[in-house]
């Protein structure tokens, strides 16, 4: 499979050879399986258009600063713009970059090619201070108007510590709440037009409704939105950035809490990149162990979901219900990892431990009882005929519409698109296992509840796989990076002694280079490109993370529809504004 | 009752029903833990019932605020609208054959007509308070009460018409025989939606909709006048149940037990019902309770008063 993969992109790449000259791109060799080329900046629209066809979805697109890289790949300069792109039906990847200097650090905006590039070349002006030249809309997303500087730089500061103490004067004070301000112009909005004049409606930051700290400012005209610009950044706590202080291991906890309903999930993503970058292969029963673990945590976001969807259209119950069920969940993972939403168990090469004796009774006590109670929950909760009135039909969108916008997951299937990571291109041992992919087919708010739902039962399917057939043997990979030599012989001899030593007080030293694994994540397609210039930490971290494409689309998917039907998609969306932020 | 009684039965009759509003509160928050697998409030008293008590000190010592952009004199006066027009609205209830304030002869219209007055608080409260949240709640709130207030007279009509009178008591005496839960079931069912509609309780909670609109009318509104609404809100579900238990249940009517056990217990039971209703049912859309008002309730209020109609001219011939 992995070597079909590797094929079927190569034709990607000769294909663009043949197209444009193999002089115009510069290949970048890399540990991981996805062809990476350095394009010229004059050329990269026509390049990326001429591939649109072939990747119909731009998976991620991010900035990253090179200007203090030991190890720079042959065409890079100060700047760079990496464009990864994904080609669901042939199941292969590429990579484009584009290298600026710091003198000029611009580029074409791709917002013609991709409407999801939008946000992403915001981010990239956030962070970095790159122009997207024709955005339209060219304004910090993440982090607030009055930012000074660009924060992923390698010259801004990462620590308070590192700035002059903070202080607000009345000067300061009026020009930030004179940025607080809300202008519709500014936004994009209208007044008025000839006959009618709009109601704005702030909806958010705080607001029952939106998970977490989310705003959208409503266009309304009666209760029906004219139009909604959703605004993000309120949940930023720079993860990116905290990645290039962390040593590789020491970062785990950090990705626990991007997608923090997903627990480990996150984990699986970091560690597997790092895996791949240190070329670290990890025995079966980790594997297995590590499945297992990333299903209970589908499950229980699926619940979280399950629960709030129902509450967001005005049922009360059902959250309770799904609630108990998360905490007889969490009783499972407490006892295994010892951490309950944040266990921050999975280690580079294994897990932290293994399992505990009689994990095998908490499982199968957990995996016989739930089917019986989805069952319920459906006749409660997907089976009544409000619930469906207040959603079938509402926030749909088609397969095309959700690879435009770069919507992944179960948001993606619910559209009819019958396509998941963990079958279609098995990471981590997937392959060993027997579940099916659930599909929707009208791409509606009910569907996209509907696609999580069996996929809960999916999960349990694979859970009780695990259970029945788990490997023996250890749950560490034996590498140099990932344990250190045994304790009773750093006493013997020096060389283990100073390999101990040094992978206890520093951490591991992965080898200089770039990899990214995208991986089938709670809400779609997580996946985290690490750049390692041969240190004990990253040189840039990216999360690449499904909230973040799923909100940019909410404007298009609910205008023409009223107040509660917004409300409504935000609930079937399933996203975590710390996913979104990071 | 002589004139001295009936001051007497009146004031009583305020404390047990704000008194019951309030033990409301606690019993609907515990029912509904029952039910959603979880405690609701324990601690304090038996069982927790004392909860009303710390629930009360806590409200009666919060800051008594008015925003600066509400319009002051029309936001202090909201939220005593509703208990003063459900307060009254008891006015008229038979508790027992001999258990009433008033014996009007238009006993129906008047509850009828404080139901409707109690409508002004919302609305009231929604565009003094200068909050976008509560202007929409206050229109969903205009919208709902006129398309409901409409079945909800309409489908009373039938039980007058078996009766033949708008007296409250005449018409449980006329349930002697057979309860009126029967030949008016379609009666029944639409002013029973029609109630909770009146009361703003899930599924009919729109203008509030906390999912939505926050807190609807009163996003605005703390302390003793959030209160007040709240306290609006249980009478009504009381007012509502003991109206369903005098019109359709045969009111005081029932054998052995002393007539106001009977009404109690009845009532009782309908609030069960309520409480009940508000855990299981999610809220339908604006328009689609507007549609279903208009394109379902009204015309069953129609038929049913067509029917009853002819029925009760048939009998009379025979």
């Amino acid at each position: 499979m992995q070597q079909a993969h590797a094929r079927s992109a190569d034709n990607a790449v000769d294909d663009l050879f043949a197209r444009f000259g193999a002089p115009a791109f510069v290949p970048q060799p890399g540990p991981d399986n996805t062809p990476t080329l350095w394009v010229d900046r004059q050329q990269v629209l026509e390049v990326l258009a001429h591939l649109k066809p072939r990747f119909p979805m731009l998976l991620d697109l991010f900035g990253m600063d090179e200007r203090l890289r030991e190890h720079k790949p042959a065409g890079a300069a100060d700047f760079t713009v990496v464009y990864h792109l994904l080609n669901i039906a042939g199941r292969e990847e590429i990579r484009l970059k584009v290298a600026m200097t710091a003198a000029d650090p611009s580029v074409p905006s791709a917002v013609d090619i991709w409407p999801n590039a939008n946000w992403y070349e915001r981010e990239a002006w956030d962070m970095y201070g790159i122009t997207f030249t024709g955005h339209p809309n060219l304004r910090r997303i993440l982090l607030p108007p009055t930012w000074e500087g660009h924060a992923l730089r390698k010259d801004h500061p990462a620590r308070a510590t590192e700035m002059e103490p903070f202080s607000l004067d009345q000067e300061k004070q009026d020009a930030e709440q004179e940025a607080l301000l809300f202008r519709p112009e500014e936004w994009g909005m209208a007044r008025a037009t000839a006959d009618t004049e709009f109601m704005f409606l702030n909806l958010g930051p705080n607001h029952p409704s939106v998970h977490g700290v989310f705003r959208i400012a409503l266009q309304l005209d009666g209760e029906v939105v004219v139009d909604a610009v959703p605004d993000i950044g309120y949940h930023h706590r720079g993860a990116e950035k905290m990645g290039e202080r962390q040593t590789w291991h020491s970062f785990i906890p950090y990705t626990d809490r991007i997608d923090y309903l997903g627990g480990v999930m996150n984990n699986l993503a970091y560690v597997m990149a790092v895996e791949t970058l240190a070329g670290i292969s990890v025995p079966d029963r980790a594997k297995v162990i590590r499945i297992m673990l990333a299903e209970l945590f589908r499950i229980s976001s699926h619940l979280v979901f399950y629960g709030t969807f129902a509450q967001d259209v005005g049922q009360m119950s059902p959250v309770f219900y799904m609630f108990a069920d998360r905490e007889r969940l969490f009783g499972i993972i407490e006892a295994i990892t010892g951490g309950r939403m944040h266990p921050a168990w999975f280690r580079i090469g294994g897990v932290a431990q293994d399992l505990p004796r009689g994990w095998e009774q908490l499982v199968r006590e957990f995996i016989d009882g739930m089917p019986a109670r989805l069952d319920q929950y459906q006749v409660m909760a997907m089976d009544n005929s409000i619930l469906k009135q207040r959603t079938v039909d509402i926030g749909s969108y088609s397969t095309a519409e959700a690879l435009e916008w770069g919507i992944t997951g179960p948001s993606l299937r619910a559209t009819g698109m019958d396509f998941d990571l963990r079958r279609d291109r098995p990471y981590g041992g997937y392959d060993q296992f027997e579940f099916e992919v659930p599909v929707g087919h009208k791409g509606d708010s009910y569907d996209r509840a509907v696609v999580r739902v069996e996929e809960i039962r999916q999960s349990l399917r694979i859970v009780r796989q695990c259970l029945d057939n788990m490997p023996a043997g250890p749950y560490k990979s034996d590498h140099r990076l990932t344990t250190p030599p045994p304790k009773e012989r750093t006493l013997q001899d020096i060389e283990t002694l100073i390999h101990h030593f040094l992978n206890v007080s520093w951490g591991p030293v992965v080898p200089a280079g770039e990899a990214s694994f995208p991986i089938e994540a709670t809400k779609g397609i997580n996946s985290y490109h690490l750049v390692s210039d041969g240190g004990t930490s990253a040189y840039r971290t990216r999360i690449r993370t499904p909230s973040f494409p799923a909100l940019q689309q909410i404007p298009l998917i609910s205008r023409g529809l009223m107040i509660p039907d917004l409300i409504a998609i935000i609930a079937s969306i399933d996203f975590v504004m710390a996913d979104v932020d990071r | 009752m002589s004139e001295l009684d009936t001051i007497g039965f009146g004031l009583i009759l305020i404390a047990a029903a704000v008194g019951g509003a309030a033990i409301l509160t606690w019993f609907e928050r515990r029912l509904l833990g029952v039910w959603q697998d979880r405690y609701g409030p324990n601690r304090l008293g038996p069982f927790g019932a004392l909860q009303v008590m710390a629930d009360m000190i806590k409200l009666l010592t919060k800051h008594d605020w008015v925003p600066p952009f509400a319009d002051r004199a029309v936001f202090v006066f909201a939220p005593t609208a509703i208990v003063v027009a459900m307060l009254l609205g008891f006015a008229v209830v038979p508790f027992g054959p001999e258990l009433y304030i008033l014996d009007l002869n238009i006993g129906l219209l008047f509850f009828l007509g404080m139901t409707s007055l109690a409508v002004y608080s919302v609305l009231l409260a929604g565009l003094a308070s200068n909050n976008k949240y509560a202007l929409l709640g206050g229109l969903r709130s205009a919208a709902q009460m006129v398309s409901y207030e409409v079945f909800m007279g309409l489908s009373l009509m039938g039980v007058v018409m078996l009766t033949g009178s708008f007296s409250l008591r005449a018409i449980v005496e006329a349930q002697r025989d057979l309860w009126y839960c029967i030949p008016q079931f379609l009666g029944l069912f639409t002013f029973l939606i029609a109630g909770i509609a009146e009361s703003h309780r899930l599924p009919f909670d729109l203008p509030e909709a906390e999912h939505e609109l926050t807190a609807g009318f009163h996003t605005e509104y703390g302390g003793m006048k959030f209160a007040m609404f709240m306290l609006g809100e249980y009478l009504g579900l009381l007012l509502i149940s003991c109206m369903i238990t005098t019109l359709f249940f045969g009111g005081w009517l029932g054998p052995w037990l002393p007539p106001i056990v009977w009404f109690s217990i009845k009532v009782f039971a309908l609030i069960c019902f309520f409480i009940l209703l508000r855990a299981a049912i999610p809220r339908p859309r604006y328009d689609q309770l507007m549609a279903l008002g208009w394109k379902v309730m009204l015309p069953l209020t129609l038929l049913n008063l067509l029917l009853t109609g002819v029925i009760a001219l048939l009998l009379e011939g025979a």
